[in-house]
């Protein structure tokens, strides 16, 4: 039942968004200073989530792949078609449930126990389109930035880790990833974040807007947004590539 | 004219009051006192229809606000100053833009202009020189000021406080107090006060509405108030230790 009110109240709000982007334009700033700080705030911890990504792949498929007649272009091949169609989407996704997701269930969520979403929506404000929207919108944004970032920081993490260990010859790995590069990887995996950047900040925005009950409260909602997220981001994951692969 | 009719609200089972009617009439200033817990703030959100009630209705100039499209409840909120219970303040800008912030989206106004108006009412309730701090550098008093002098910058035709003076040390209580009282008088606004405080019952208010077991228990004019044998009422009113 509980979880019948929620599916409406998520849909109402999302609906409320959308209905009311006609106003946007009055809000514009806000949309800019989500994106930085969804998108631009949030390169560091992907560059190095990406990097030790590529890294620990590179060593561990060339571990795996001990016998002598595979070339070793072969380890460029998987990992950089991992990287592309899988790791560097969910990966991305599941750190940035955290961060992102977190920030955004933390700021609404006192918003709203501090009563002011209520000032926002007394002085004459849609405060789902002032808060609601710019948020979702950045991640919906951003996210197939911060994938490309994931997936160059996980090649340069693999070349990083093939120099450094020796696992197999730089040329070899970057001659393997472009013998399987496909646009269509790229495509698929640009799909995946525009999703997962609208799962995270839409759960999240849901759970900050409703949140009730003080700092508990925002807690609570905080938690619930970042653990959703993370279900949500896998379940979609495995959606999209029953559907798309 | 402000008409409160029959308005019955809860929260999933949880009844807060039921048919509530009160009328407030123009440039009167009502106090709605009640326990912790006995619903006033919920009361004050339908009236800028912040929250809907199960049933009833509020009548503003005879216009049901429940039924209004949200164009038209826009309007109608700017038309309500409202200082919330812990002010409410946005906490990532700073005082001054706190209180241009309405001014800032909702006026056309040039930029010497809101800052002008934004010290005008920085200066009526007292806060001359704190504009560039953020909320979380004033204390409890000071943000409710804040909070007080943002409600006024639109020159509202209502005004609604939650408790204004909870929190705040005697003195600055009297000055808000006679805030109120002044803002009711030289612009003719419509107040409803929240409070606790008996001091400022007695100090700002026409009518009293008094919330008790989910209803309202008691309402009239203060010089009912000092009469009244209502039980309820004498007890709430002794317990703020103030003699009458
Ligand atoms: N958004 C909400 N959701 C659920 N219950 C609520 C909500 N807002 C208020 N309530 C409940 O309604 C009742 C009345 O709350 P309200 O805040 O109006 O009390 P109050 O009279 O203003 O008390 P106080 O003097 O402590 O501010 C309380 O039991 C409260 O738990
Ligand atoms: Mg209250």
């Amino acid at each position: 039942m509980r979880l019948f009110i929620d599916v409406g109240r998520y849909c109402r709000l999302i609906y409320e968004a959308i209905r009311s982007s006609t106003e946007f334009s009055m809000y514009w700033k806000n949309l800019i200073n989500e994106m930085v700080k969804t998108g631009y705030d949030s390169l560091p911890i992907i560059m190095l989530a990406g990097f030790f990504t590529g890294a620990v792949m590179t060593i561990q498929t060339s571990y795996q792949l001990v016998a002598g007649f595979i070339p070793a272009t072969t380890i460029g091949s998987i990992v950089s078609q991992s990287l592309l169609i899988e790791l560097a989407a969910v990966i991305s996704g599941l750190v940035l449930a955290g961060r992102v997701g977190a920030r955004i269930a933390t700021e609404l969520g006192t918003m709203s126990v501090s009563e002011q979403i209520d000032a926002l929506e007394s002085m004459g404000f849609n405060s789902v389109t002032f808060l609601v929207m710019p948020r979702v919108l950045a991640g919906v944004f951003m996210f197939p930035i911060i994938y490309v970032t994931a997936v160059v920081a996980g090649l340069l993490g693999g070349i990083a880790s093939a120099l450094m260990t020796g696992a197999l010859p730089v040329s070899d790995f970057m001659l393997g990833a472009r013998q399987v590069f496909t646009p269509a990887d790229v495509s698929f995996g640009i799909i995946k974040s525009f999703v997962f950047g609208f799962i995270i900040t839409s759960i999240s925005c849901f759970k900050g807007y409703f949140a009730t009950g003080g700092a508990e409260g925002v807690g609570k909602a905080t938690t619930q947004a970042a653990v959703l997220s993370c279900i949500y981001i896998l379940l979609a994951d495995f959606v999209l590539a029953f559907v798309l692969l | 004219m402000i008409e409160i009719k029959n308005l019955t609200k809860s929260f999933g089972k949880n009844l807060v009051w039921k048919d509530v009617s009160i009328d407030i009439h123009p440039g009167e200033t009502l106090a709605i006192i009640g326990k912790s817990g006995s619903g006033k703030s919920v009361l004050m959100k339908h009236l800028n229809v912040l929250l809907y009630p199960d049933e009833g209705e509020v009548l503003i100039d005879g216009e049901n606000v429940f039924e209004m499209r949200y164009a038209r409840l826009r309007k109608l909120r700017q038309r309500f100053g409202v200082l919330f219970q812990g002010a409410a303040l946005f906490d990532s800008i700073t005082a001054f833009e706190n209180v241009s912030f309405p001014l800032r989206y909702f006026s056309d106004f040039t930029e010497q202009e809101i800052r002008n108006r934004v010290l005008e009412s920085l200066d009526l309730v007292n806060l001359s020189d704190i504009g560039n701090k953020s909320p979380a550098e004033l204390s409890g008093g000071m943000r409710k000021r804040v909070g007080l002098a943002r409600a006024i910058v639109l020159k509202p035709d209502y005004l609604l406080y939650d408790e204004p003076t909870s929190g705040l040390d005697p003195q600055t209580s009297n000055e808000i107090n006679d805030l109120i009282i002044n803002m009711a008088e030289t612009l003719d606004i419509t107040s409803v006060v929240i409070t606790h405080d008996m001091h400022s019952v007695l100090r700002v208010a026409d009518k009293v509405a008094f919330l008790d077991e989910q209803k309202l228990s008691w309402y009239g004019t203060i010089d009912e108030m000092k009469t009244s044998d209502h039980k309820a009422l004498k007890a709430f009113v002794k317990a703020s230790e103030y003699t009458i």
